[in-house]
């Protein structure tokens, strides 16, 4: 029943363009070889998790999607336009995309309200009353209105991380992505970001995320991504991935994330 | 058992009331004892310290209070000679207070130099409240140096025009100390940012300028700016010899400047451009809004430092024959009436440094505290 009416929901999905295009992207850091011909469509309002190995090229695959690293081969399109040396193009895209930090990269001098407006008054042009109204909005929704007076330094882990999430979706991105968003946080912390990430997904918001989490992947991931060595090994939705896993890397790399938990 | 009896106590006992600490740990005593008599050596120490500190107070406040003579009739310094060693001979200072504070300066016109020193005071007070820093600050800045650049030269508004080869003293200096850290700060901010640039051309200029300049005296810079450079000018063309000095000194801060700045800007974790760039803010944007804020607070003591050192080494002018502060003061005791009376002098044109020098450092204490205070590290 859940499993034909999830595949009407991404049937319908695919009709809409293609929100973001990996296509035989390569990458080398020198002479490493970091992406191999990392292939992947992901639609919009799709919800995608990537997990893998440590160094297996996750945080890089994302981290080209907005341009913090540049690839050497292949084509990447996000909303239909090509990332390439272009500058305009490059400003373009990193407005329609949120990008979400492992150790939260708040800026520690601006007040939670001043992160959060930070970037729709100098990018968007947006009048400053309007921005705070915006940020205690979102604020609100990550549910730490109360701290929008304090500093980075002076709130916990969690609600770090929760505003790190307000403060990239105050710009109104179209697609956001995660690198491992609670891999710095302590267990009980974990839940909250979660939480508030769910939220999101339930939106409809085009996310990519890359976590080890997999309740959370169970619960909101449209596709499970399988990376190793650079390489795409196995994609799927979670059941497929997690409860039937066709390569010897993938089953090796479930037993231990098991093990872990 | 154990846990009745503990039951029993927790409901019986009230909420201690806080307690201050025993008496012999707080307060003057406690804080004597632990920092001054806490053995016998240390008792022997501080009592003999304290000996000689009062011996030395004793003896000062005799030669320069008591035994001080703070005045004389024209130029009659007998009095003062008789007292030699005895007490201090102020009066070299009274009677030559405005030739160090102004130099050569026309006597009638002293208001004006006057004037300026009192603008740069006001012009530091206003830049150091916080309540001021907006966009308009740089235009007080710009006002303030053009009237104060008006008020010496004069030759207009019915001033009359005095050359700046009769300008001198204490102006001189906070001259050279504003101007030159005025210009320095954002060459060194150019600078250090250029040193991180991706371009190899900005870049080279960048660390050739802080590498020539850094391995050169300011003496030999200021020589050259004095002797060597004019030699290069066309005939007929003389740019002022104060120009001159006070590009030297621009120059020479703008490095060692560039290099404190780019120690913060190091300083700062890569996460922070990654977030900036990430929200899609421009290069600028992002230097201007999140990275030299970061950095220049990281860096304030050494900048302060650095800013102090200049401020003294201004006094190297004179060697190129500028009336700064120090020269003047040197210059005021070589008339063969009020020679001998060095220490007077040189202490006075001392605690006139160290007034500015310790209110900048008392400043960037303070600015310092006030970022940190939301910081937990
Ligand atoms: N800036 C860099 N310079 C050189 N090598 C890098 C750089 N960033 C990543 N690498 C290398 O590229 C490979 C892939 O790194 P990446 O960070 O994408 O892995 P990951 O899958 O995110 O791992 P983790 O789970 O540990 O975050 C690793 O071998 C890493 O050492
Ligand atoms: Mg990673």
């Amino acid at each position: 029943m859940s499993e034909t009416l999830e595949h009407i929901a991404s049937a319908a999905r695919a009709d809409a363009p293609p929100a973001i295009v990996l296509d035989k992207v390569n990458k080398w850091f020198g002479t490493m070889h970091v992406l191999r011909d990392v292939s992947l469509n992901v639609a919009t309002g799709e919800r995608v998790v990537i997990c893998g190995p440590s160094g297996s090229g996750k945080s890089t695959t994302i981290r080209c999607i907005n341009r913090l690293e540049s690839h050497q081969e292949g084509r990447i399109l996000v909303n239909g336009i090509e990332l390439t040396d272009d500058v305009k193009a490059l400003d373009d895209i990193r407005r329609e995309v949120g990008m979400v930090f492992q150790s939260f990269n708040l800026f520690p001098h601006l007040t939670i309200l001043e992160n959060c407006t930070l970037a729709p008054i100098w990018v968007r042009r947006m009048p400053k009353k309007e921005a705070e109204a915006l940020a205690m909005d979102y604020l609100t929704r990550v549910r730490i209105p109360e701290q929008a007076k304090k500093y980075p330094g002076q709130l916990s882990g969690g609600q770090q991380q929760r505003v790190a999430i307000a403060r990239a979706l105050c710009m109104k991105p179209k697609i956001m992505l995660f690198d491992e968003p609670t891999s710095a946080l302590d267990p009980e912390m974990i839940k909250e970001v979660l939480d508030t990430m769910v939220g999101l997904a339930e939106t409809g918001m085009t996310m990519i995320c890359v976590t080890h989490e997999m309740g959370f992947a169970r619960k909101v991931a449209d596709r499970v991504v399988f990376m190793d060595r650079g390489e795409v090994v196995e994609m799927g939705t979670p059941a497929q991935v997690f409860e039937n896993p066709q390569t010897e890397r993938l089953k090796t790399f479930l037993s231990q994330i098991l093990r872990g938990h | 058992m154990s846990d009745l009896t503990l039951e029993t106590s927790v409901a019986k006992v009230p909420e201690a009331a806080p307690r201050s600490p025993p008496a012999s740990q707080i307060g003057l005593v406690g804080w004597l004892r632990t920092n001054l008599f806490s053995s016998w050596l240390n008792s022997a120490v501080t009592l003999l310290v304290a000996y000689l500190v009062i011996r030395w107070l004793i003896g000062f406040v005799e030669w320069g209070i008591v035994n001080a003579v703070w005045s004389v009739p024209n130029n009659q310094t007998q009095a003062c000679r008789d007292l030699k060693g005895i007490g201090a001979c102020w009066a070299v200072v009274t009677e030559k207070h405005r030739f160090i504070l102004f130099g050569t300066y026309p006597y009638e016109e002293h208001w004006r130099p006057a004037l300026c020193i009192l603008l740069f005071v006001g012009l530091y007070v206003v830049s150091a409240m916080r309540r001021f820093w907006r966009k308009e600050l740089a235009l007080v800045w710009i006002a303030v140096l053009a009237a104060i650049g008006v008020l010496m030269w004069g030759g207009v508004l019915g001033l009359s025009y005095v050359p700046q080869e009769r300008w001198g003293g204490l102006v001189i200096t906070l001259i050279l100390a504003t101007f030159g850290l005025a210009f320095a700060f954002p060459l060194a901010i150019l600078v250090a940012l250029g040193r991180r640039s991706r371009l190899p051309a900005i870049k080279a200029i960048c660390v050739l300028y802080v590498e020539l300049i850094r391995g050169v005296p300011l003496i030999s810079l200021l020589f050259m700016a004095s002797v060597m450079f004019p030699l290069f000018l066309p005939e007929g063309m003389n740019i002022d010899k104060l120009l001159r000095a006070q590009i030297a000194i621009i120059l020479f801060a703008g490095a060692y400047l560039a290099e404190v700045v780019r120690g913060g800007l190091q300083a700062l974790s890569k996460g922070q451009y990654e977030a900036a760039d990430a929200l899609g803010l421009s290069y600028w944007k992002k230097t201007g809004l999140i990275i030299l804020p970061q950095a220049l607070r990281l860096v304030i003591p050494p900048l302060v430092n650095t800013f102090i050192g200049f401020f003294k080494d201004t006094s190297l002018v004179l060697i190129i024959g500028i009336f700064d502060l120090l020269t003047a003061g040197k210059t005021a005791i070589i008339e063969p009436a009020w020679q001998g009376f060095g220490v007077e002098v040189y202490l006075t044109v001392g605690a006139i440094y160290f007034v500015f020098c310790f209110a900048m450092s008392k400043y960037s204490q303070r600015l310092e505290a006030e970022f940190n205070r939301h910081r937990r590290r």
